[in-house]
């Protein structure tokens, strides 16, 4: 099997502070591996292990993803692509799928691509369907299982009402939940094997492409970003015998006129 | 080229959800003084066109194929790509259920324009038509606004975020598109109900939410016992039910988004992606054990104390005073 994993270079969103006039604070937010993307790196090292084959690495974002791709290297890739985003990530989602499609039709053939069901800074879910879409392939999203026997990829779906499972013959494109299994932490070994992996580095220009044209394809404006302003009120019982607490709960919410009586 | 699109377009294979895009997408077409047009997709769905007019709609795409048996989201984005190409809105709101949510961007990226994930707010300029379509992002911290420069602008929006409004007397004109959609190359093999699927929390009045401080799925009898007493329904944190299947359903960023009055944490850590989803809950209260869980930043009452000691205290207590 050749694979691709698409991840992310994600803000680290429990680091975004929130300014008094409740405007984000971006600026120097640190970065890790989007969580899920980490998933769906550990499904294709488990398809590896079974079935042999490689896997490729795949990120569009800033020089510090770098970081990220070494630690994805030492979970198991064989090769890792940075495509370097030069909008500071201004862009949309369709500006990234542009990007990511460019390097993937570089790396030449491939059977399945792997990704998570959504980042965990931008959660839209939507880079998956649309690579998929734009490289005419079929795509199974939310996968909470994942099987490759000879020529067919087969994966359960966690819907909202029904667990549905889906085959395909490769290529495609698979997007997998974050209980498909537990990404493995590497080894010390693994980590300092990973630092002689193949690193590369494209700039748009490498793949085609340039600034203009992903901004042309970018039609998602953002026009205001608006932290939520935390108030509650935040009284905490503790220190205290239970059924002195639960009735101090109560009488607060009675008082909030929380119980209907 | 642009000034071409006109109307609004919704679709949902959740009627409910249609019902509930139509409703808005009518408050919109009235606005904007144009039509609103639903979209219907599947094996044998025309009977289905009539309800709809109820809600709105002015018009009814159908698309019939034997290839959109499954809805694989490959035939229908074919479908409703040249539902698009014929009809020209200038926008198409479509349910964010997961089929919607990965239906949608392939849509978006076949015609080459922008689409807004779960957007939970939705209003137009009627000078301009432009619209500001609202989401959350940052694991729920952050709420951006958006426009999109393509055409259409489409949005995927929540179950719930709208509510449907019935008008009687309306009728529709259907219109059948017949579309050259390829055979899918991926198939349906199996399909597993989940077992009590269909329970509304979203309608709840008190939500009661178990996390994996619940040791055991019989534990949650506990939940349940103290949500009969007050007259609400028991939830549960995404690991519960994705890792082990207790539930059908979770709340949160990636779950369901709930806004009871009251609604009880028990056993439930507090990440964002959880907190995402009760924000617009009147009242927070939680139970923990562990003094520095983030959820008491989040709460407006809180116990510190063993969940298996305060419950049925609580439950207890509250038994005595709602005499129930
Ligand atoms: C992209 C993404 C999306 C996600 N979406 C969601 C979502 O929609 N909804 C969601 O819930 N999660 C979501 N998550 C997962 C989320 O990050 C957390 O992992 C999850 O919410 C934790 O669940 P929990 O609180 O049940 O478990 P834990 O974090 O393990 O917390 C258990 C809590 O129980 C307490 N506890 C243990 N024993 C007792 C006791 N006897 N008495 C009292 N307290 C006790 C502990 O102190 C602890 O605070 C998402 C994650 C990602 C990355
Ligand atoms: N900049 C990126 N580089 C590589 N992969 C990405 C990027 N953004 C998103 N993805 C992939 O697409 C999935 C969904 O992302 P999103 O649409 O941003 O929620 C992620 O889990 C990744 O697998």
């Amino acid at each position: 099997m050749e694979i691709v994993v698409c991840a992310k270079y994600a803000l680290d969103v429990a680091e975004i502070k929130i300014d008094p006039s409740g405007k984000p604070l971006l600026d120097g937010v640190p970065r890790r591996v989007s969580d899920i993307d980490k998933n769906a790196m550990e499904a294709a090292v488990n398809i590896k292990e079974k079935q042999g084959g490689t896997i490729k690495v795949v990120c569009f974002g800033p020089a510090s993803a770098k970081e990220g791709l070494k630690e994805l290297l030492a979970m198991g890739a064989d090769e890792a692509y940075l495509v370097e985003d030069p909008s500071g990530g201004m862009l949309d989602t369709a500006a990234t799928v542009e990007a990511l499609a460019a390097a993937i039709q570089k790396l030449g053939s491939f059977d399945l691509i792997l990704c998570g069901e959504a980042t965990t800074d931008g959660y839209t879910g939507q880079v998956g369907p649309r690579l998929a879409g734009k490289l005419g392939i079929p795509q199974i999203t939310y996968a909470r299982n994942l099987n490759v026997e000879g020529n067919s990829v087969t994966a359960e779906r966690d819907l909202e009402d029904a667990y549905e499972t889906v085959k395909a013959p490769p290529p495609v494109l698979v997007s997998v939940t974050r209980e498909i299994n537990v990404p493995r932490i590497p080894s010390l070994m693994a980590i300092l094997k990973a630092s002689k992996k193949p690193m590369t580095v494209w700039k748009l220009e490498d793949l085609g492409l340039s600034k203009e044209k992903l901004e042309q394809v970018s039609t998602l404006r953002t026009v205001d970003l608006q932290g939520f302003a935390v108030e509650r009120k935040r009284v905490i019982i503790k220190d205290k015998p239970v059924e002195e607490a639960v009735q101090e709960l109560i009488s607060y919410l009675m008082k909030e006129k929380a119980l209907g009586v | 080229m642009a000034e071409e699109y006109r109307g609004i377009m919704a679709y949902s294979e959740d009627k409910d959800t249609l019902f509930e895009l139509l409703s808005k997408g009518r408050e919109l077409a009235d606005q904007l003084q144009t039509e609103v047009s639903a979209v219907l997709l599947g094996e044998k769905v025309e009977a289905e066109a009539g309800e709809l007019a109820s809600y709105g709609a002015d018009k009814v795409y159908v698309v019939e194929s034997p290839q959109l048996k499954g809805l694989l989201a490959e035939a229908c984005a074919e479908a409703l790509q040249a539902v698009i190409s014929q009809a020209k809105p200038e926008v198409l709101l479509v349910g964010a259920t997961k089929r919607g949510k990965e239906l949608a961007p392939r849509v978006a990226e076949k015609l080459g324009t922008g689409c807004v994930a779960e957007c939970v707010a939705l209003e137009v300029d009627a000078g301009s038509r432009e619209f500001k379509m609202k989401r959350v992002v940052f694991g729920g911290k952050v709420s951006s606004t958006h426009t999109i420069a393509g055409k259409p602008a489409i949005a995927t929006i929540p179950p719930r975020i709208f509510e449907k409004k019935k008008a009687d007397g309306r009728t529709a004109e259907t219109v059948k598109v017949e579309a050259e959609i390829s055979p899918p190359k991926a198939e349906v093999v199996e399909v597993k109900p989940k077992e009590t699927a269909g329970i509304r929390i979203e309608e709840a009045p008190i939500v009661i939410c178990g996390g994996r401080g619940l040791k055991q799925q019989e534990d949650f009898k506990m939940l349940q016992e103290l949500a009969e007493v007050l007259g609400g329904q028991v939830g549960c944190t995404r690991p519960i039910a994705a890792d082990r299947g207790w539930f059908p359903e979770w709340v949160g960023l990636s779950g369901k988004k709930i806004q009871p009055s009251l609604y009880i944490a028990v056993g439930v850590s507090g990440a964002i992606q959880h907190v995402a989803g009760i924000r617009s809950s009147k009242i927070v209260v939680s139970v923990n054990k562990d003094a520095d869980a983030p959820i008491f930043a989040d709460s407006d009452y809180g116990i510190v104390e063993d969940l298996y000691k305060v419950v049925p205290a609580l439950t207890e207590a509250l038994r005595k005073i709602l005499k129930k």
